[in-house]
């Protein structure tokens, strides 16, 4: 190896350089069909959209690097959505909205807590176990609001949507508060835990990381991420819809993966899935400036994330090939 | 101690033997009579044909291991179900050219998903979720809506109504198709192969298998068989509409999964995805007639699905 900074060595030692690059592509891309899109009013606008799929993927990524997997997320996403929707009403109290807050929180900690349980515990497999738990999750949000209504309090919803402190839109500080736990946590033995038992969980319980807690942890941590993504989505739509999670399942994970965080597990971080999520909710945005005929709209997208997803393995095959 | 092993394909075959049985005390169930439930069986082993026949190509995918998955089915069985519902329009001797082109369709679309794995190196769930969108949208390009045609009358007799004995031409077809399906993978090198490559690719490569070669095959075979789904499923329903195929896609992971084909590859059968077919179908349809409001059969769907795999989905314990 001549250089130290080549491209091999920047992908491999952080998996959030290549989210890097295609965030600025579709951000560029952006600004051109959307030239005011750094005034504060316009950038709030998009950021509190984004944030709620940026959550879920934050805690699909952290399962992810545990080598599991959860499409039960968007099942708890709806829960959440539900309880705060039916219980605190229009006309609710501040009082009666944190505390369904905290009971929206405690509900997604059980879930994650119940998913973690049969995959950690009884060792089922994770796709089809978080697949039953979403019907689930899905029927008891369904149970609890049949049909789309209810809603919050619009001067405690107006809180989320209009925030700006400092002239910085709150999902900034979200992301800066999410991006400093990582840190912290990597650092930490649960950080180093989680890697082992994601890459190996054979060779991680036979040096005694206690790999069952580890996976059961990290499901926890989906479930609190989900109802937190829950919570924003409620005061961002300031009303309830039992399938409101629905298509937040897939597209944590499609995030999450566009960000650099292997399938197999113990590869990635927490960066490059929130730049993921970013880039994927740029592309929505990018497709509805784009002018771009309705009947066209899921084509333009689907083959846009495919191209998203298959660009690191084509710039790979191609320098393999020069080499 | 010695344990008691039941092989799942038929532990599921007696679940859902056990469960019609019961479903028979049910207040609006068949009760003691014979007929009614003999012909209330025929029928779910009927609906169970589509599910399984789209979950072959899952359960060939999903033994490939490496995560192997395809997420595209559901959509590639609404788009061959839209083409022949098209091609075929009305007539009974467009029905082979119909098949052949799902069976294309299906394998191209296939084939994609195996070049994106197998060279790009995206992992299979969302390289075959990225192209399920691409499908979709294909789908709503072209279809822009609505299309014009109709399922040709020698289909609806083969595959919807009673062919021989009573007995529908689906159930007859998916029996030839199952023991076709044992035979691939127990009785060809290619089986062989594709077990060896779902245990270890590095040893299979070094014992002179040729695995990419075998992946892509693999994704274009399961491309062909959901395009075959396609083909079954127009058949029996007699129309198309966009969302025809996305509800078979996780139940035929599921039905892979209850037929005890482990989903980290390397191990299964498809004698027992059949039989998770029919499990899944019967749990479905017996939910149905139980009237409940849907809230309490997504629940109670939920709940038995975690009960089936708790039986036999576990996977080993780390402690050796």
């Amino acid at each position: 190896m001549k250089k130290r900074w080549n491209w091999d060595f920047l992908m491999s030692r952080y998996p959030a350089f290549f989210p890097l690059l295609l965030l600025a592509v579709v951000i560029v891309l952006n600004l051109v069909l959307q030239p005011n899109m750094f005034d504060l009013e316009t950038l709030n606008g998009n950021m509190r959209v984004f944030l709620p799929l940026i959550l879920v993927s934050v805690g699909q990524a952290v399962v992810l690097l545990g080598g599991g997997i959860d499409i039960s997320v968007g099942g708890i996403v709806s829960i959440v959505n539900t309880i705060l929707a039916t219980r605190v009403g229009l006309e609710g109290s501040p009082e009666l909205m944190w505390r369904y807050v905290i009971i929206s929180i405690v509900v997604g900690l059980l879930a994650g807590a119940i998913n973690g349980f049969f995959i950690a515990f009884l060792r089922l497999q994770p796709i089809i176990t978080t697949y039953a738990t979403s019907f689930l999750y899905f029927g008891l949000a369904l149970f609890i609001l049949p049909n789309p209504g209810g809603g919050i309090p619009a001067d405690i919803a107006s809180l989320y949507r209009t925030s700006a402190p400092l002239g910085i839109p709150l999902a900034f500080y979200v992301i800066a508060l999410l991006l400093l736990i990582w840190i912290f946590v990597s650092s930490t033995r649960y950080g180093k835990y989680l890697f082992a038992v994601g890459g190996k969980p054979e060779a991680a319980y036979e040096t005694a990381v206690p790999v069952t807690w580890m996976q059961f942890s990290t499901y926890v941590v989906a479930g609190f991420m989900s109802a937190l993504a829950g919570i924003a989505l409620t005061m961002l739509s300031g009303s309830g819809n039992a399938e409101i999670g629905e298509s937040m399942t897939l597209n944590s994970i499609t995030a999450a993966v566009i960000g650099g965080n292997a399938f197999s597990g113990g590869l990635g971080g927490v960066a490059g899935p929130i730049m993921g999520a970013l880039t994927l909710s740029f592309i929505q945005n990018i497709i509805s400036f784009a002018d771009i005929d309705t009947w066209w709209e899921t084509l333009v997208k689907a083959s846009i994330i495919v191209a998203a997803l298959a660009a690191p393995g084509t710039i790979d095959l191609f320098r393999r090939r020069r080499s | 101690m010695k344990k008691i092993r039941i092989s799942p394909p038929v532990a599921a075959l007696i679940l859902a033997i056990i469960l019609f049985v019961l479903s028979g005390l049910l207040p609006n169930g068949y009760g003691s009579d014979l007929a009614v439930a003999k012909a209330q069986a025929v029928n779910i082993v009927r609906l169970a044909v589509f599910l399984g026949v789209i979950a072959a190509g899952q359960t060939l995918v999903i033994i490939s291991g490496s995560e192997g998955i395809d997420l595209s089915a559901g959509s590639v069985v609404t788009l061959t179900a839209i083409l022949t519902y098209v091609i075929v329009s009305g007539q009974n001797e467009k029905v082979l050219l119909a098949l052949l082109v799902s069976l294309a369709v299906g394998a191209v679309i296939g084939l994609v998903n195996g070049v994106g794995i197998t060279f790009l190196k995206i992992s299979p769930f969302v390289m075959t979720l990225g192209m399920s969108g691409v499908v979709t949208g294909t789908i709503i390009v072209i279809n822009h809506g609505n299309v014009s045609g109709k399922v040709a009358p020698i289909m609806t007799k083969l595959i919807a109504r009673p062919l021989v004995l009573g007995i529908p031409g689906a159930i007859i077809i998916w029996l030839v198709f199952g023991f076709l399906m044992w035979l691939f993978l127990e009785r060809t090198t290619f089986g062989k192969n594709l077990f060896a490559i779902g245990v270890n690719r590095v040893t299979s490569k070094l014992s002179g298998v040729n695995v990419i070669g075998t992946n892509l095959a693999t994704y274009s075979l399961a491309g062909a068989l959901a395009g075959f789904g396609g083909f079954l499923v127009v058949g029996n329903t007699g129309v198309v509409f966009i969302a025809l195929g996305q509800p078979f896609l996780f139940p035929s992971i599921a039905a892979v999964a209850v037929g005890g084909t482990l989903l980290s590859g390397g191990k299964g059968s498809y004698w027992g995805t059949m039989a998770g077919a029919i499990v899944l179908t019967l749990i479905t349809s017996l939910l149905t007639t139980m009237q409940m409001p849907d809230s309490v059969r997504r629940m109670v769907l939920g709940g038995t699905l975690l009960v089936l795999i708790s039986i036999y989905g576990r996977q080993e314990a780390l402690r050796q």
